[in-house]
This record gives structure tokens, sequence and C-alpha cells, in this order.
């Protein structure tokens, strides 16, 4: 620099001899190197609980078992597709990334236009990306309840059901607990309600029949359960509250008018079997208001009883999800939302970038360094997601 | 510059990408292959799930140094900005070995 009289913008602006850097590159650098700080501590934190979640016994859950919707295989072809939608997501900051870094290959050059249509693409690039976390949140908050897609679950029109009715089409859950800090030796199952079961023997048959649930659990119907030697302790009360799934419908206000395709049970189980539910429907009477308010402290109970097991009734949310342990919830909760609120202010960011190229800002200033250093920022939103990717979704 | 620097940034700029890309791809094939391994070599799962972990986290590093060194240009500036950058993970490193050697996590990371 020719100039040495003290000049605030030559400050701002100019070139530190130390770094060969100018001031405000350097400081977006120390600030990407805090974030960094802060997101390996949250990663760290995962990698922490999920040890000793494993290391006590419980199932973490299977990434792959978890992310599985894909837009448009889900809803209309009803595939699960492990893993496809998050390569989607990642492909497309990969692609924004290169788009940012063209972007500030045209600043070097000076090309106005060159450098707004790289941003704009980046601009889409990172919209996109949102919109897709947007969709994986959404699906792993609602979870997946089955037969729970295409309708909604109207719960203040609840029907009192006979526990007969039901009886041949409940299922048991079992609670595994393993033996010291191998997933693959159960050393006991713990029926919902129910006793404890330990004989090596008996697991075994059990665990023949038994299906593996998203949350680690197994779950039996009743019938094999019962063939199984297996019964649950009486709950005093021979009744079942059922909620009708209804078609989903635009129309929010008409909900009696559209047809009952299934029913969910107090307990999260779906009964979807056509004649159980033409059953249910046509003879369980709807509750009144004098029944409904004797039920709440049944459900109350149900409620406490749900929360000691660590359950939902399908999806996620900070207390508890379908999953496995809540932590597992937890930490993608906060781990995709810090570095998707980064995506966002990435976004906010380059479009005031885009507006100020436009605009002719920087022809003015003489140099394109913002793009260098919105750039950087942006670059670094792509490195956390490489990791969130591998130590979220992979491992 | 000249316009001859910038096609040679550019190119630059897409053999990153096609790295990246193909070390993400590589993640993908062993994502989707894993669970044939048993069958095909003849290993445990424990073995199976130690090997693919780890290759995962080196191709995650692979794929970071790309970003950092090319992407956000640090291979190009001066090797003094580099060490202020990056020096400081040692407390990362530090982090995650104290958690797992005095955590006593060793046996049950994978």
């Amino acid at each position: 620099m020719a100039d040495t009289a003290v000049d605030k913008k030559a400050l701002i602006e100019g070139e530190r001899p130390i770094f060969k850097a100018s001031y405000g590159k350097l400081m977006m650098w120390f600030f990407l190197v805090s974030d960094a700080f802060t997101f390996s501590a949250l990663l760290i934190t995962y990698g922490a609980l999920r040890v000793s979640a494993t290391t006590e016994g419980y199932a973490w859950s299977n990434p792959e078992n978890v992310f599985t919707h894909t837009p448009f295989l889900y809803e209309f072809a009803h595939i699960e597709a492990p893993l496809v939608f998050v390569g989607i997501m990642t492909f497309i900051l990969i692609i924004s990334s290169v788009t940012m870094v063209l972007a500030v290959e045209a600043g070097h050059r000076k090309s106005k236009n060159e450098v707004a249509k790289w941003v704009l693409f980046t601009i889409i690039g990172g919209a996109t990306f949102l919109g897709c976390q947007a969709y994986e949140w959404y699906h792993f908050i609602i979870g997946t309840a089955d037969g729970a897609y295409a309708a909604e679950i109207v719960d203040f029109e609840g029907s009192i059901v006979p526990q007969s009715v039901l009886e041949e089409h409940a299922m048991v859950q079992l609670m595994p607990t393993y033996e010291g800090d191998d997933e693959h030796v159960v050393a006991s199952l713990t029926v919902r309600d129910g006793a404890t079961i330990t004989n090596t023997t008996h697991i075994d048959m059990i665990l023949e029949e038994a299906s593996h649930t998203h949350a680690g659990t197994y779950m039996l119907s009743k019938k094999e359960a019962s063939l199984l030697n297996i019964s649950q302790l009486n709950t005093g009360s021979d009744i079942v509250v059922a909620y009708p799934v209804r078609e989903e419908n635009e129309d929010i206000f008409n909900t009696k008018e559209k047809a009952i395709i299934g029913f969910r049970l107090a307990d999260g189980h779906p009964v979807e079997e056509r004649f159980v539910v033409d059953r249910i429907a046509a003879t369980a009477p709807v509750m009144s208001e004098e029944e409904r308010n004797k039920l709440e402290g049944a459900a109350l109970a149900a409620r406490e009883e749900q929360e000691k097991w660590n359950l939902t009734d399908g999806g996620a949310n900070l207390f508890a999800n379908e999953y496995g342990p809540a932590g597992f919830a937890d930490l993608f909760f906060f781990v995709t939302g810090f570095h998707g609120t980064h995506v966002f202010s990435g976004v906010v960011l380059l479009v005031m970038l885009f507006l100020n190229v436009v605009k002719g800002t920087y022809d003015r200033r003489g140099h394109y360094e913002m793009t260098e250093k919105i750039g950087l920022y942006w670059h670094f939103v792509d490195l956390v997601w490489v990791f969130v990717f591998t130590f979220f979704y992979l491992i | 510059m000249a316009t001859a620097d910038g096609a040679a940034a550019r190119k630059s700029i897409f053999r990153t990408f096609w790295i990246l890309l193909g070390l993400t791809a590589f993640e993908f094939v062993i994502a989707f292959t894993k669970a044939f391994y048993g069958e095909w070599f003849g290993l445990s799962d424990a073995t199976i799930k130690a090997i693919v972990v780890s290759t995962f986290i080196v191709l995650t590093i692979f794929k970071a140094f790309y970003i950092v060194a090319e992407f956000m240009h640090l291979r190009h500036e001066v090797k003094r900005l580099g060490f202020v950058i990056l020096v400081p993970f040692i407390f990362i490193v530090w982090l995650i070995i104290g958690l797992i050697w005095e955590g006593g996590s060793w046996g049950s990371l994978v």
C-alpha cells in the first residue's frame, strides 16, 4: 500500500500485511472459527449422549430407518427410501457451494453480470435446501404412524370401544434391555404394563415371532402373545378410546362429512382392517361430554405410563420420540436447526449481496470482496453439513 | 486478472466439485451395500461397523479438507493464516480424546 496516512477505509478494506488478507476476511475467518467450535460442541454432545445411551443398553435409532421419506416417492408411491432425500439435500448444497465459488471467481474478474448470475443460483440452491429441511422436519415430527398419511386424526370425537372388539387386533409391546454393551443379545424383555421376562429360551421364542419397531421395542399381536404365554396386567378398564382417522379433505369445517378410514387407539396403535373399522364405526357410541370427563383421568394415567416408557404416539418432540432415546431427537432438532438457521442467514446475506451487485455498489467500490466474505460463510455452512451428514445420517 | 487466470481457477473449482461429489457418492455406495459385507467378506457385524464408521470419518475429513483448502481458498492464503485458523482445533481434538479416554468409552464407540 502506497498511502501511509491513516485512512479508515483503508484500515477496513486494506490488506493486513502479516496475513496478506483484508481486515474483513480475517474477521470472517475468526467468526467462522468460533462458530465451528459451537458446532463441534453440539456434535460432540450428540456423540457423548449416544455412547452413554448405548452403554446403558438403550437401542439408539438407526438413521436409515428414520429419514426414509422422499417427496413424491412417499406421497404418491408410498415408497420408503432410506438416505435418498438426504442425498439430494447434500447434492444441492455441494452444487450451491460450486455456484458460490464461481461467483467469487467472477468477482475477481469484476464481471458484474456473471457474479449476479452465480449468486442468484446460490440463492436458489440455499432456498431449496431450506425447503427440503422443512419437509424433513415435518415428517420427523409427525412420525411414521402407519396409515396416518393422507389422513387426519380428529381427536375431539373419540368413540368408546369394548376391549373385546379390539382384543384380537391389539398389539403387545415389549421393551428390551441388552446384555452389557452388545445390542445383539437381549437380556430381558419387559411387557408394557406387565412382567419382565428373563428366561433365555422364552426370549428366543418371542424374538422369533416379534417384529422390531423404530423405537427399538418389539411388537407382538395379542394372539401371538397369548400363544407365547405373555400376559399383560389387567389395567382394570374394559373399554378403549378410539379416535377416528378421517380421509383427508380440504374443507376443514366439515370433518363429520369425511369417511372414516381407520381408528387410532388411545395408546397410539392404528386400527386399519376394514371390517374392524366398520364394526367400531357402527357399534361404538361417540362419547358424551360426561364420559369424556370421566375418561380424562384415565387418559392422564395412560399418558404418564407413556412418558414413563419415553414413548410418543408417533413422531418426535423434545420430550420423546418414536425412533429412539429422547436425546436423538433433541440433538437432531438442535444441530440441524442450528445449521438451518445458518443456511437461512446465508440466504439473507446472499440476497443482500445480489441486490448490491445488481445496483453496481461493488463496481463503484472497485472490488467484489463482499462476495468473498459471504462466500467464506456459505462454504462454512456446506462444511458443517458435511459433518452433520456423516454423524447424523450415516453413522 | 487475465481471463486465462479465470479459466484455470474454474478448472480447479470443477475438479474440487467432482472430488466432493465422488467422495459423497462413495459414502452412499457404502451405506447401501454395508448390509451385505458380512455375506461377501465373512466379517462379523462389529468389525464391519468399525470399518464402515472409520471409513465415513476419513472420507468426511477428506471432504472437509477440500472445502476448506479449495473453496475457502485457505491453501492459497499465507501459511501463517492457515495456522492461526487451524491450530485452535487442537482443543476440539483434545475434547474428543478426553471424552473417549477418560469417559472409558473405547469399547462402546461402534
